[in-house]
């Protein structure tokens, strides 16, 4: 099983990234912005940081690469992707999930162990947790306001994964901060479970949304 | 024809603005009391093209794909000729 991280320039955690994969019991390979053909992938990750110096806006311009073809690619045959952070705003701006990540509220960079609330358990990415189950996994981010114009229909969907548990440190709406496609196989979320892999860096909590993609292949 | 092109980029009415409104708040701290601040990007640039509407569709499609992500911005495409 091989699960493919992807690297642009401006990526980080993506060796954080690959270590948690490896502690989730599959192999990890990194994979360069240039590369279309992913086909040899069981799945994609799509890690934080800041992409193209966040130019334009964060995620647009990792968005038109031919990596990006490859992933697109990917979903058709519903092979799960995950995006973390700037991962998620790329998955936001090509529109594979609902809504886009933008400014916080308050402008500053938000780092901090946060709580937060699972929503659905139907993904595969949260299929080891229990719905409304609180998990502790940290945020890093100034550009994480999640926001949407079909709020109803996401929920209708059954398309929200988490969502900040106590307070609302973006001022997202809803307070929603991890979504997914119809089908739950492609997950954008601003928090970082990759940070919250192991029981060294305070909290394990994050190591089951690694476990549930790798053990639904 | 080489064209001037100008894509001016803004938040959708209604979306809040943190930036237009941190300005605003420390403008009020110099004492000036301004309303409705908002913040524009502007990227200019330059391009050949057979007539103002075959540039324009072009560049329309340049907002739609890259410059601007409909869900949030509007945007307003100026042309000129540019004529040296």
């Amino acid at each position: 099983m091989k699960i493919g991280v992807i690297r642009f320039p401006g990526t980080n955690c993506d060796r954080d990234v690959y270590h948690a994969i490896e502690l989730a019991g599959a192999q990890a390979e990194y994979i360069w912005w240039k590369d279309e053909n992913l086909t040899e992938y069981d799945g994609i990750i799509i890690p934080g940081g800041f992409s193209y110096g966040d130019y334009l806006r964060a995620g647009a311009i990792a968005s038109i690469t031919p990596v990006i073809k490859g992933v697109k690619a990917l979903v058709k045959e519903e092979k799960p992707v995950l995006g973390i952070c700037n991962g998620a705003q790329i998955l936001g701006e090509i529109g594979l999930v609902p809504g886009v990540f933008i400014r916080n509220e308050y402008p500053k960079f938000n780092c901090q162990s946060i709580k937060l609330n699972v929503e659905s358990t139907r993904s595969p990415f949260t299929s080891y947790y229990k719905k409304g189950e609180i998990v502790s996994i940290p945020i890093a981010h100034a550009e994480g306001r999640f926001y949407s114009e079909n709020i109803d229909l996401i929920h209708e969907q059954d398309q929200i994964l988490f969502s900040f548990a106590e307070e609302n440190p973006n001022g997202s709406m809803e307070k929603i901060t991890g979504v997914c496609d119809e089908s739950g196989l492609v997950c954008a979320m601003m928090p970082h479970p990759e940070r919250a892999s192991e029981k060294i860096l305070g909290s394990d909590d994050g190591l089951k949304i690694f476990k549930g993609m790798i053990d639904n292949l | 024809m080489i064209f001037d092109i100008e894509v001016e980029i803004s938040l959708k009415k209604g979306m809040l603005n943190p930036e237009a409104k941190t300005i605003e708040n420390s403008l009020s701290l110099l004492g000036y009391k301004v309303e409705n601040t908002q913040t524009l990007n502007i990227i200019t640039f330059q391009m050949e093209g057979k007539s103002v509407e075959e540039v324009e569709s072009e560049v329309d499609d340049m907002c739609q794909r890259l410059l601007c992500n409909p869900v949030i911005h509007n945007y307003k495409i100026t042309i000129n000729q540019n004529n040296f």
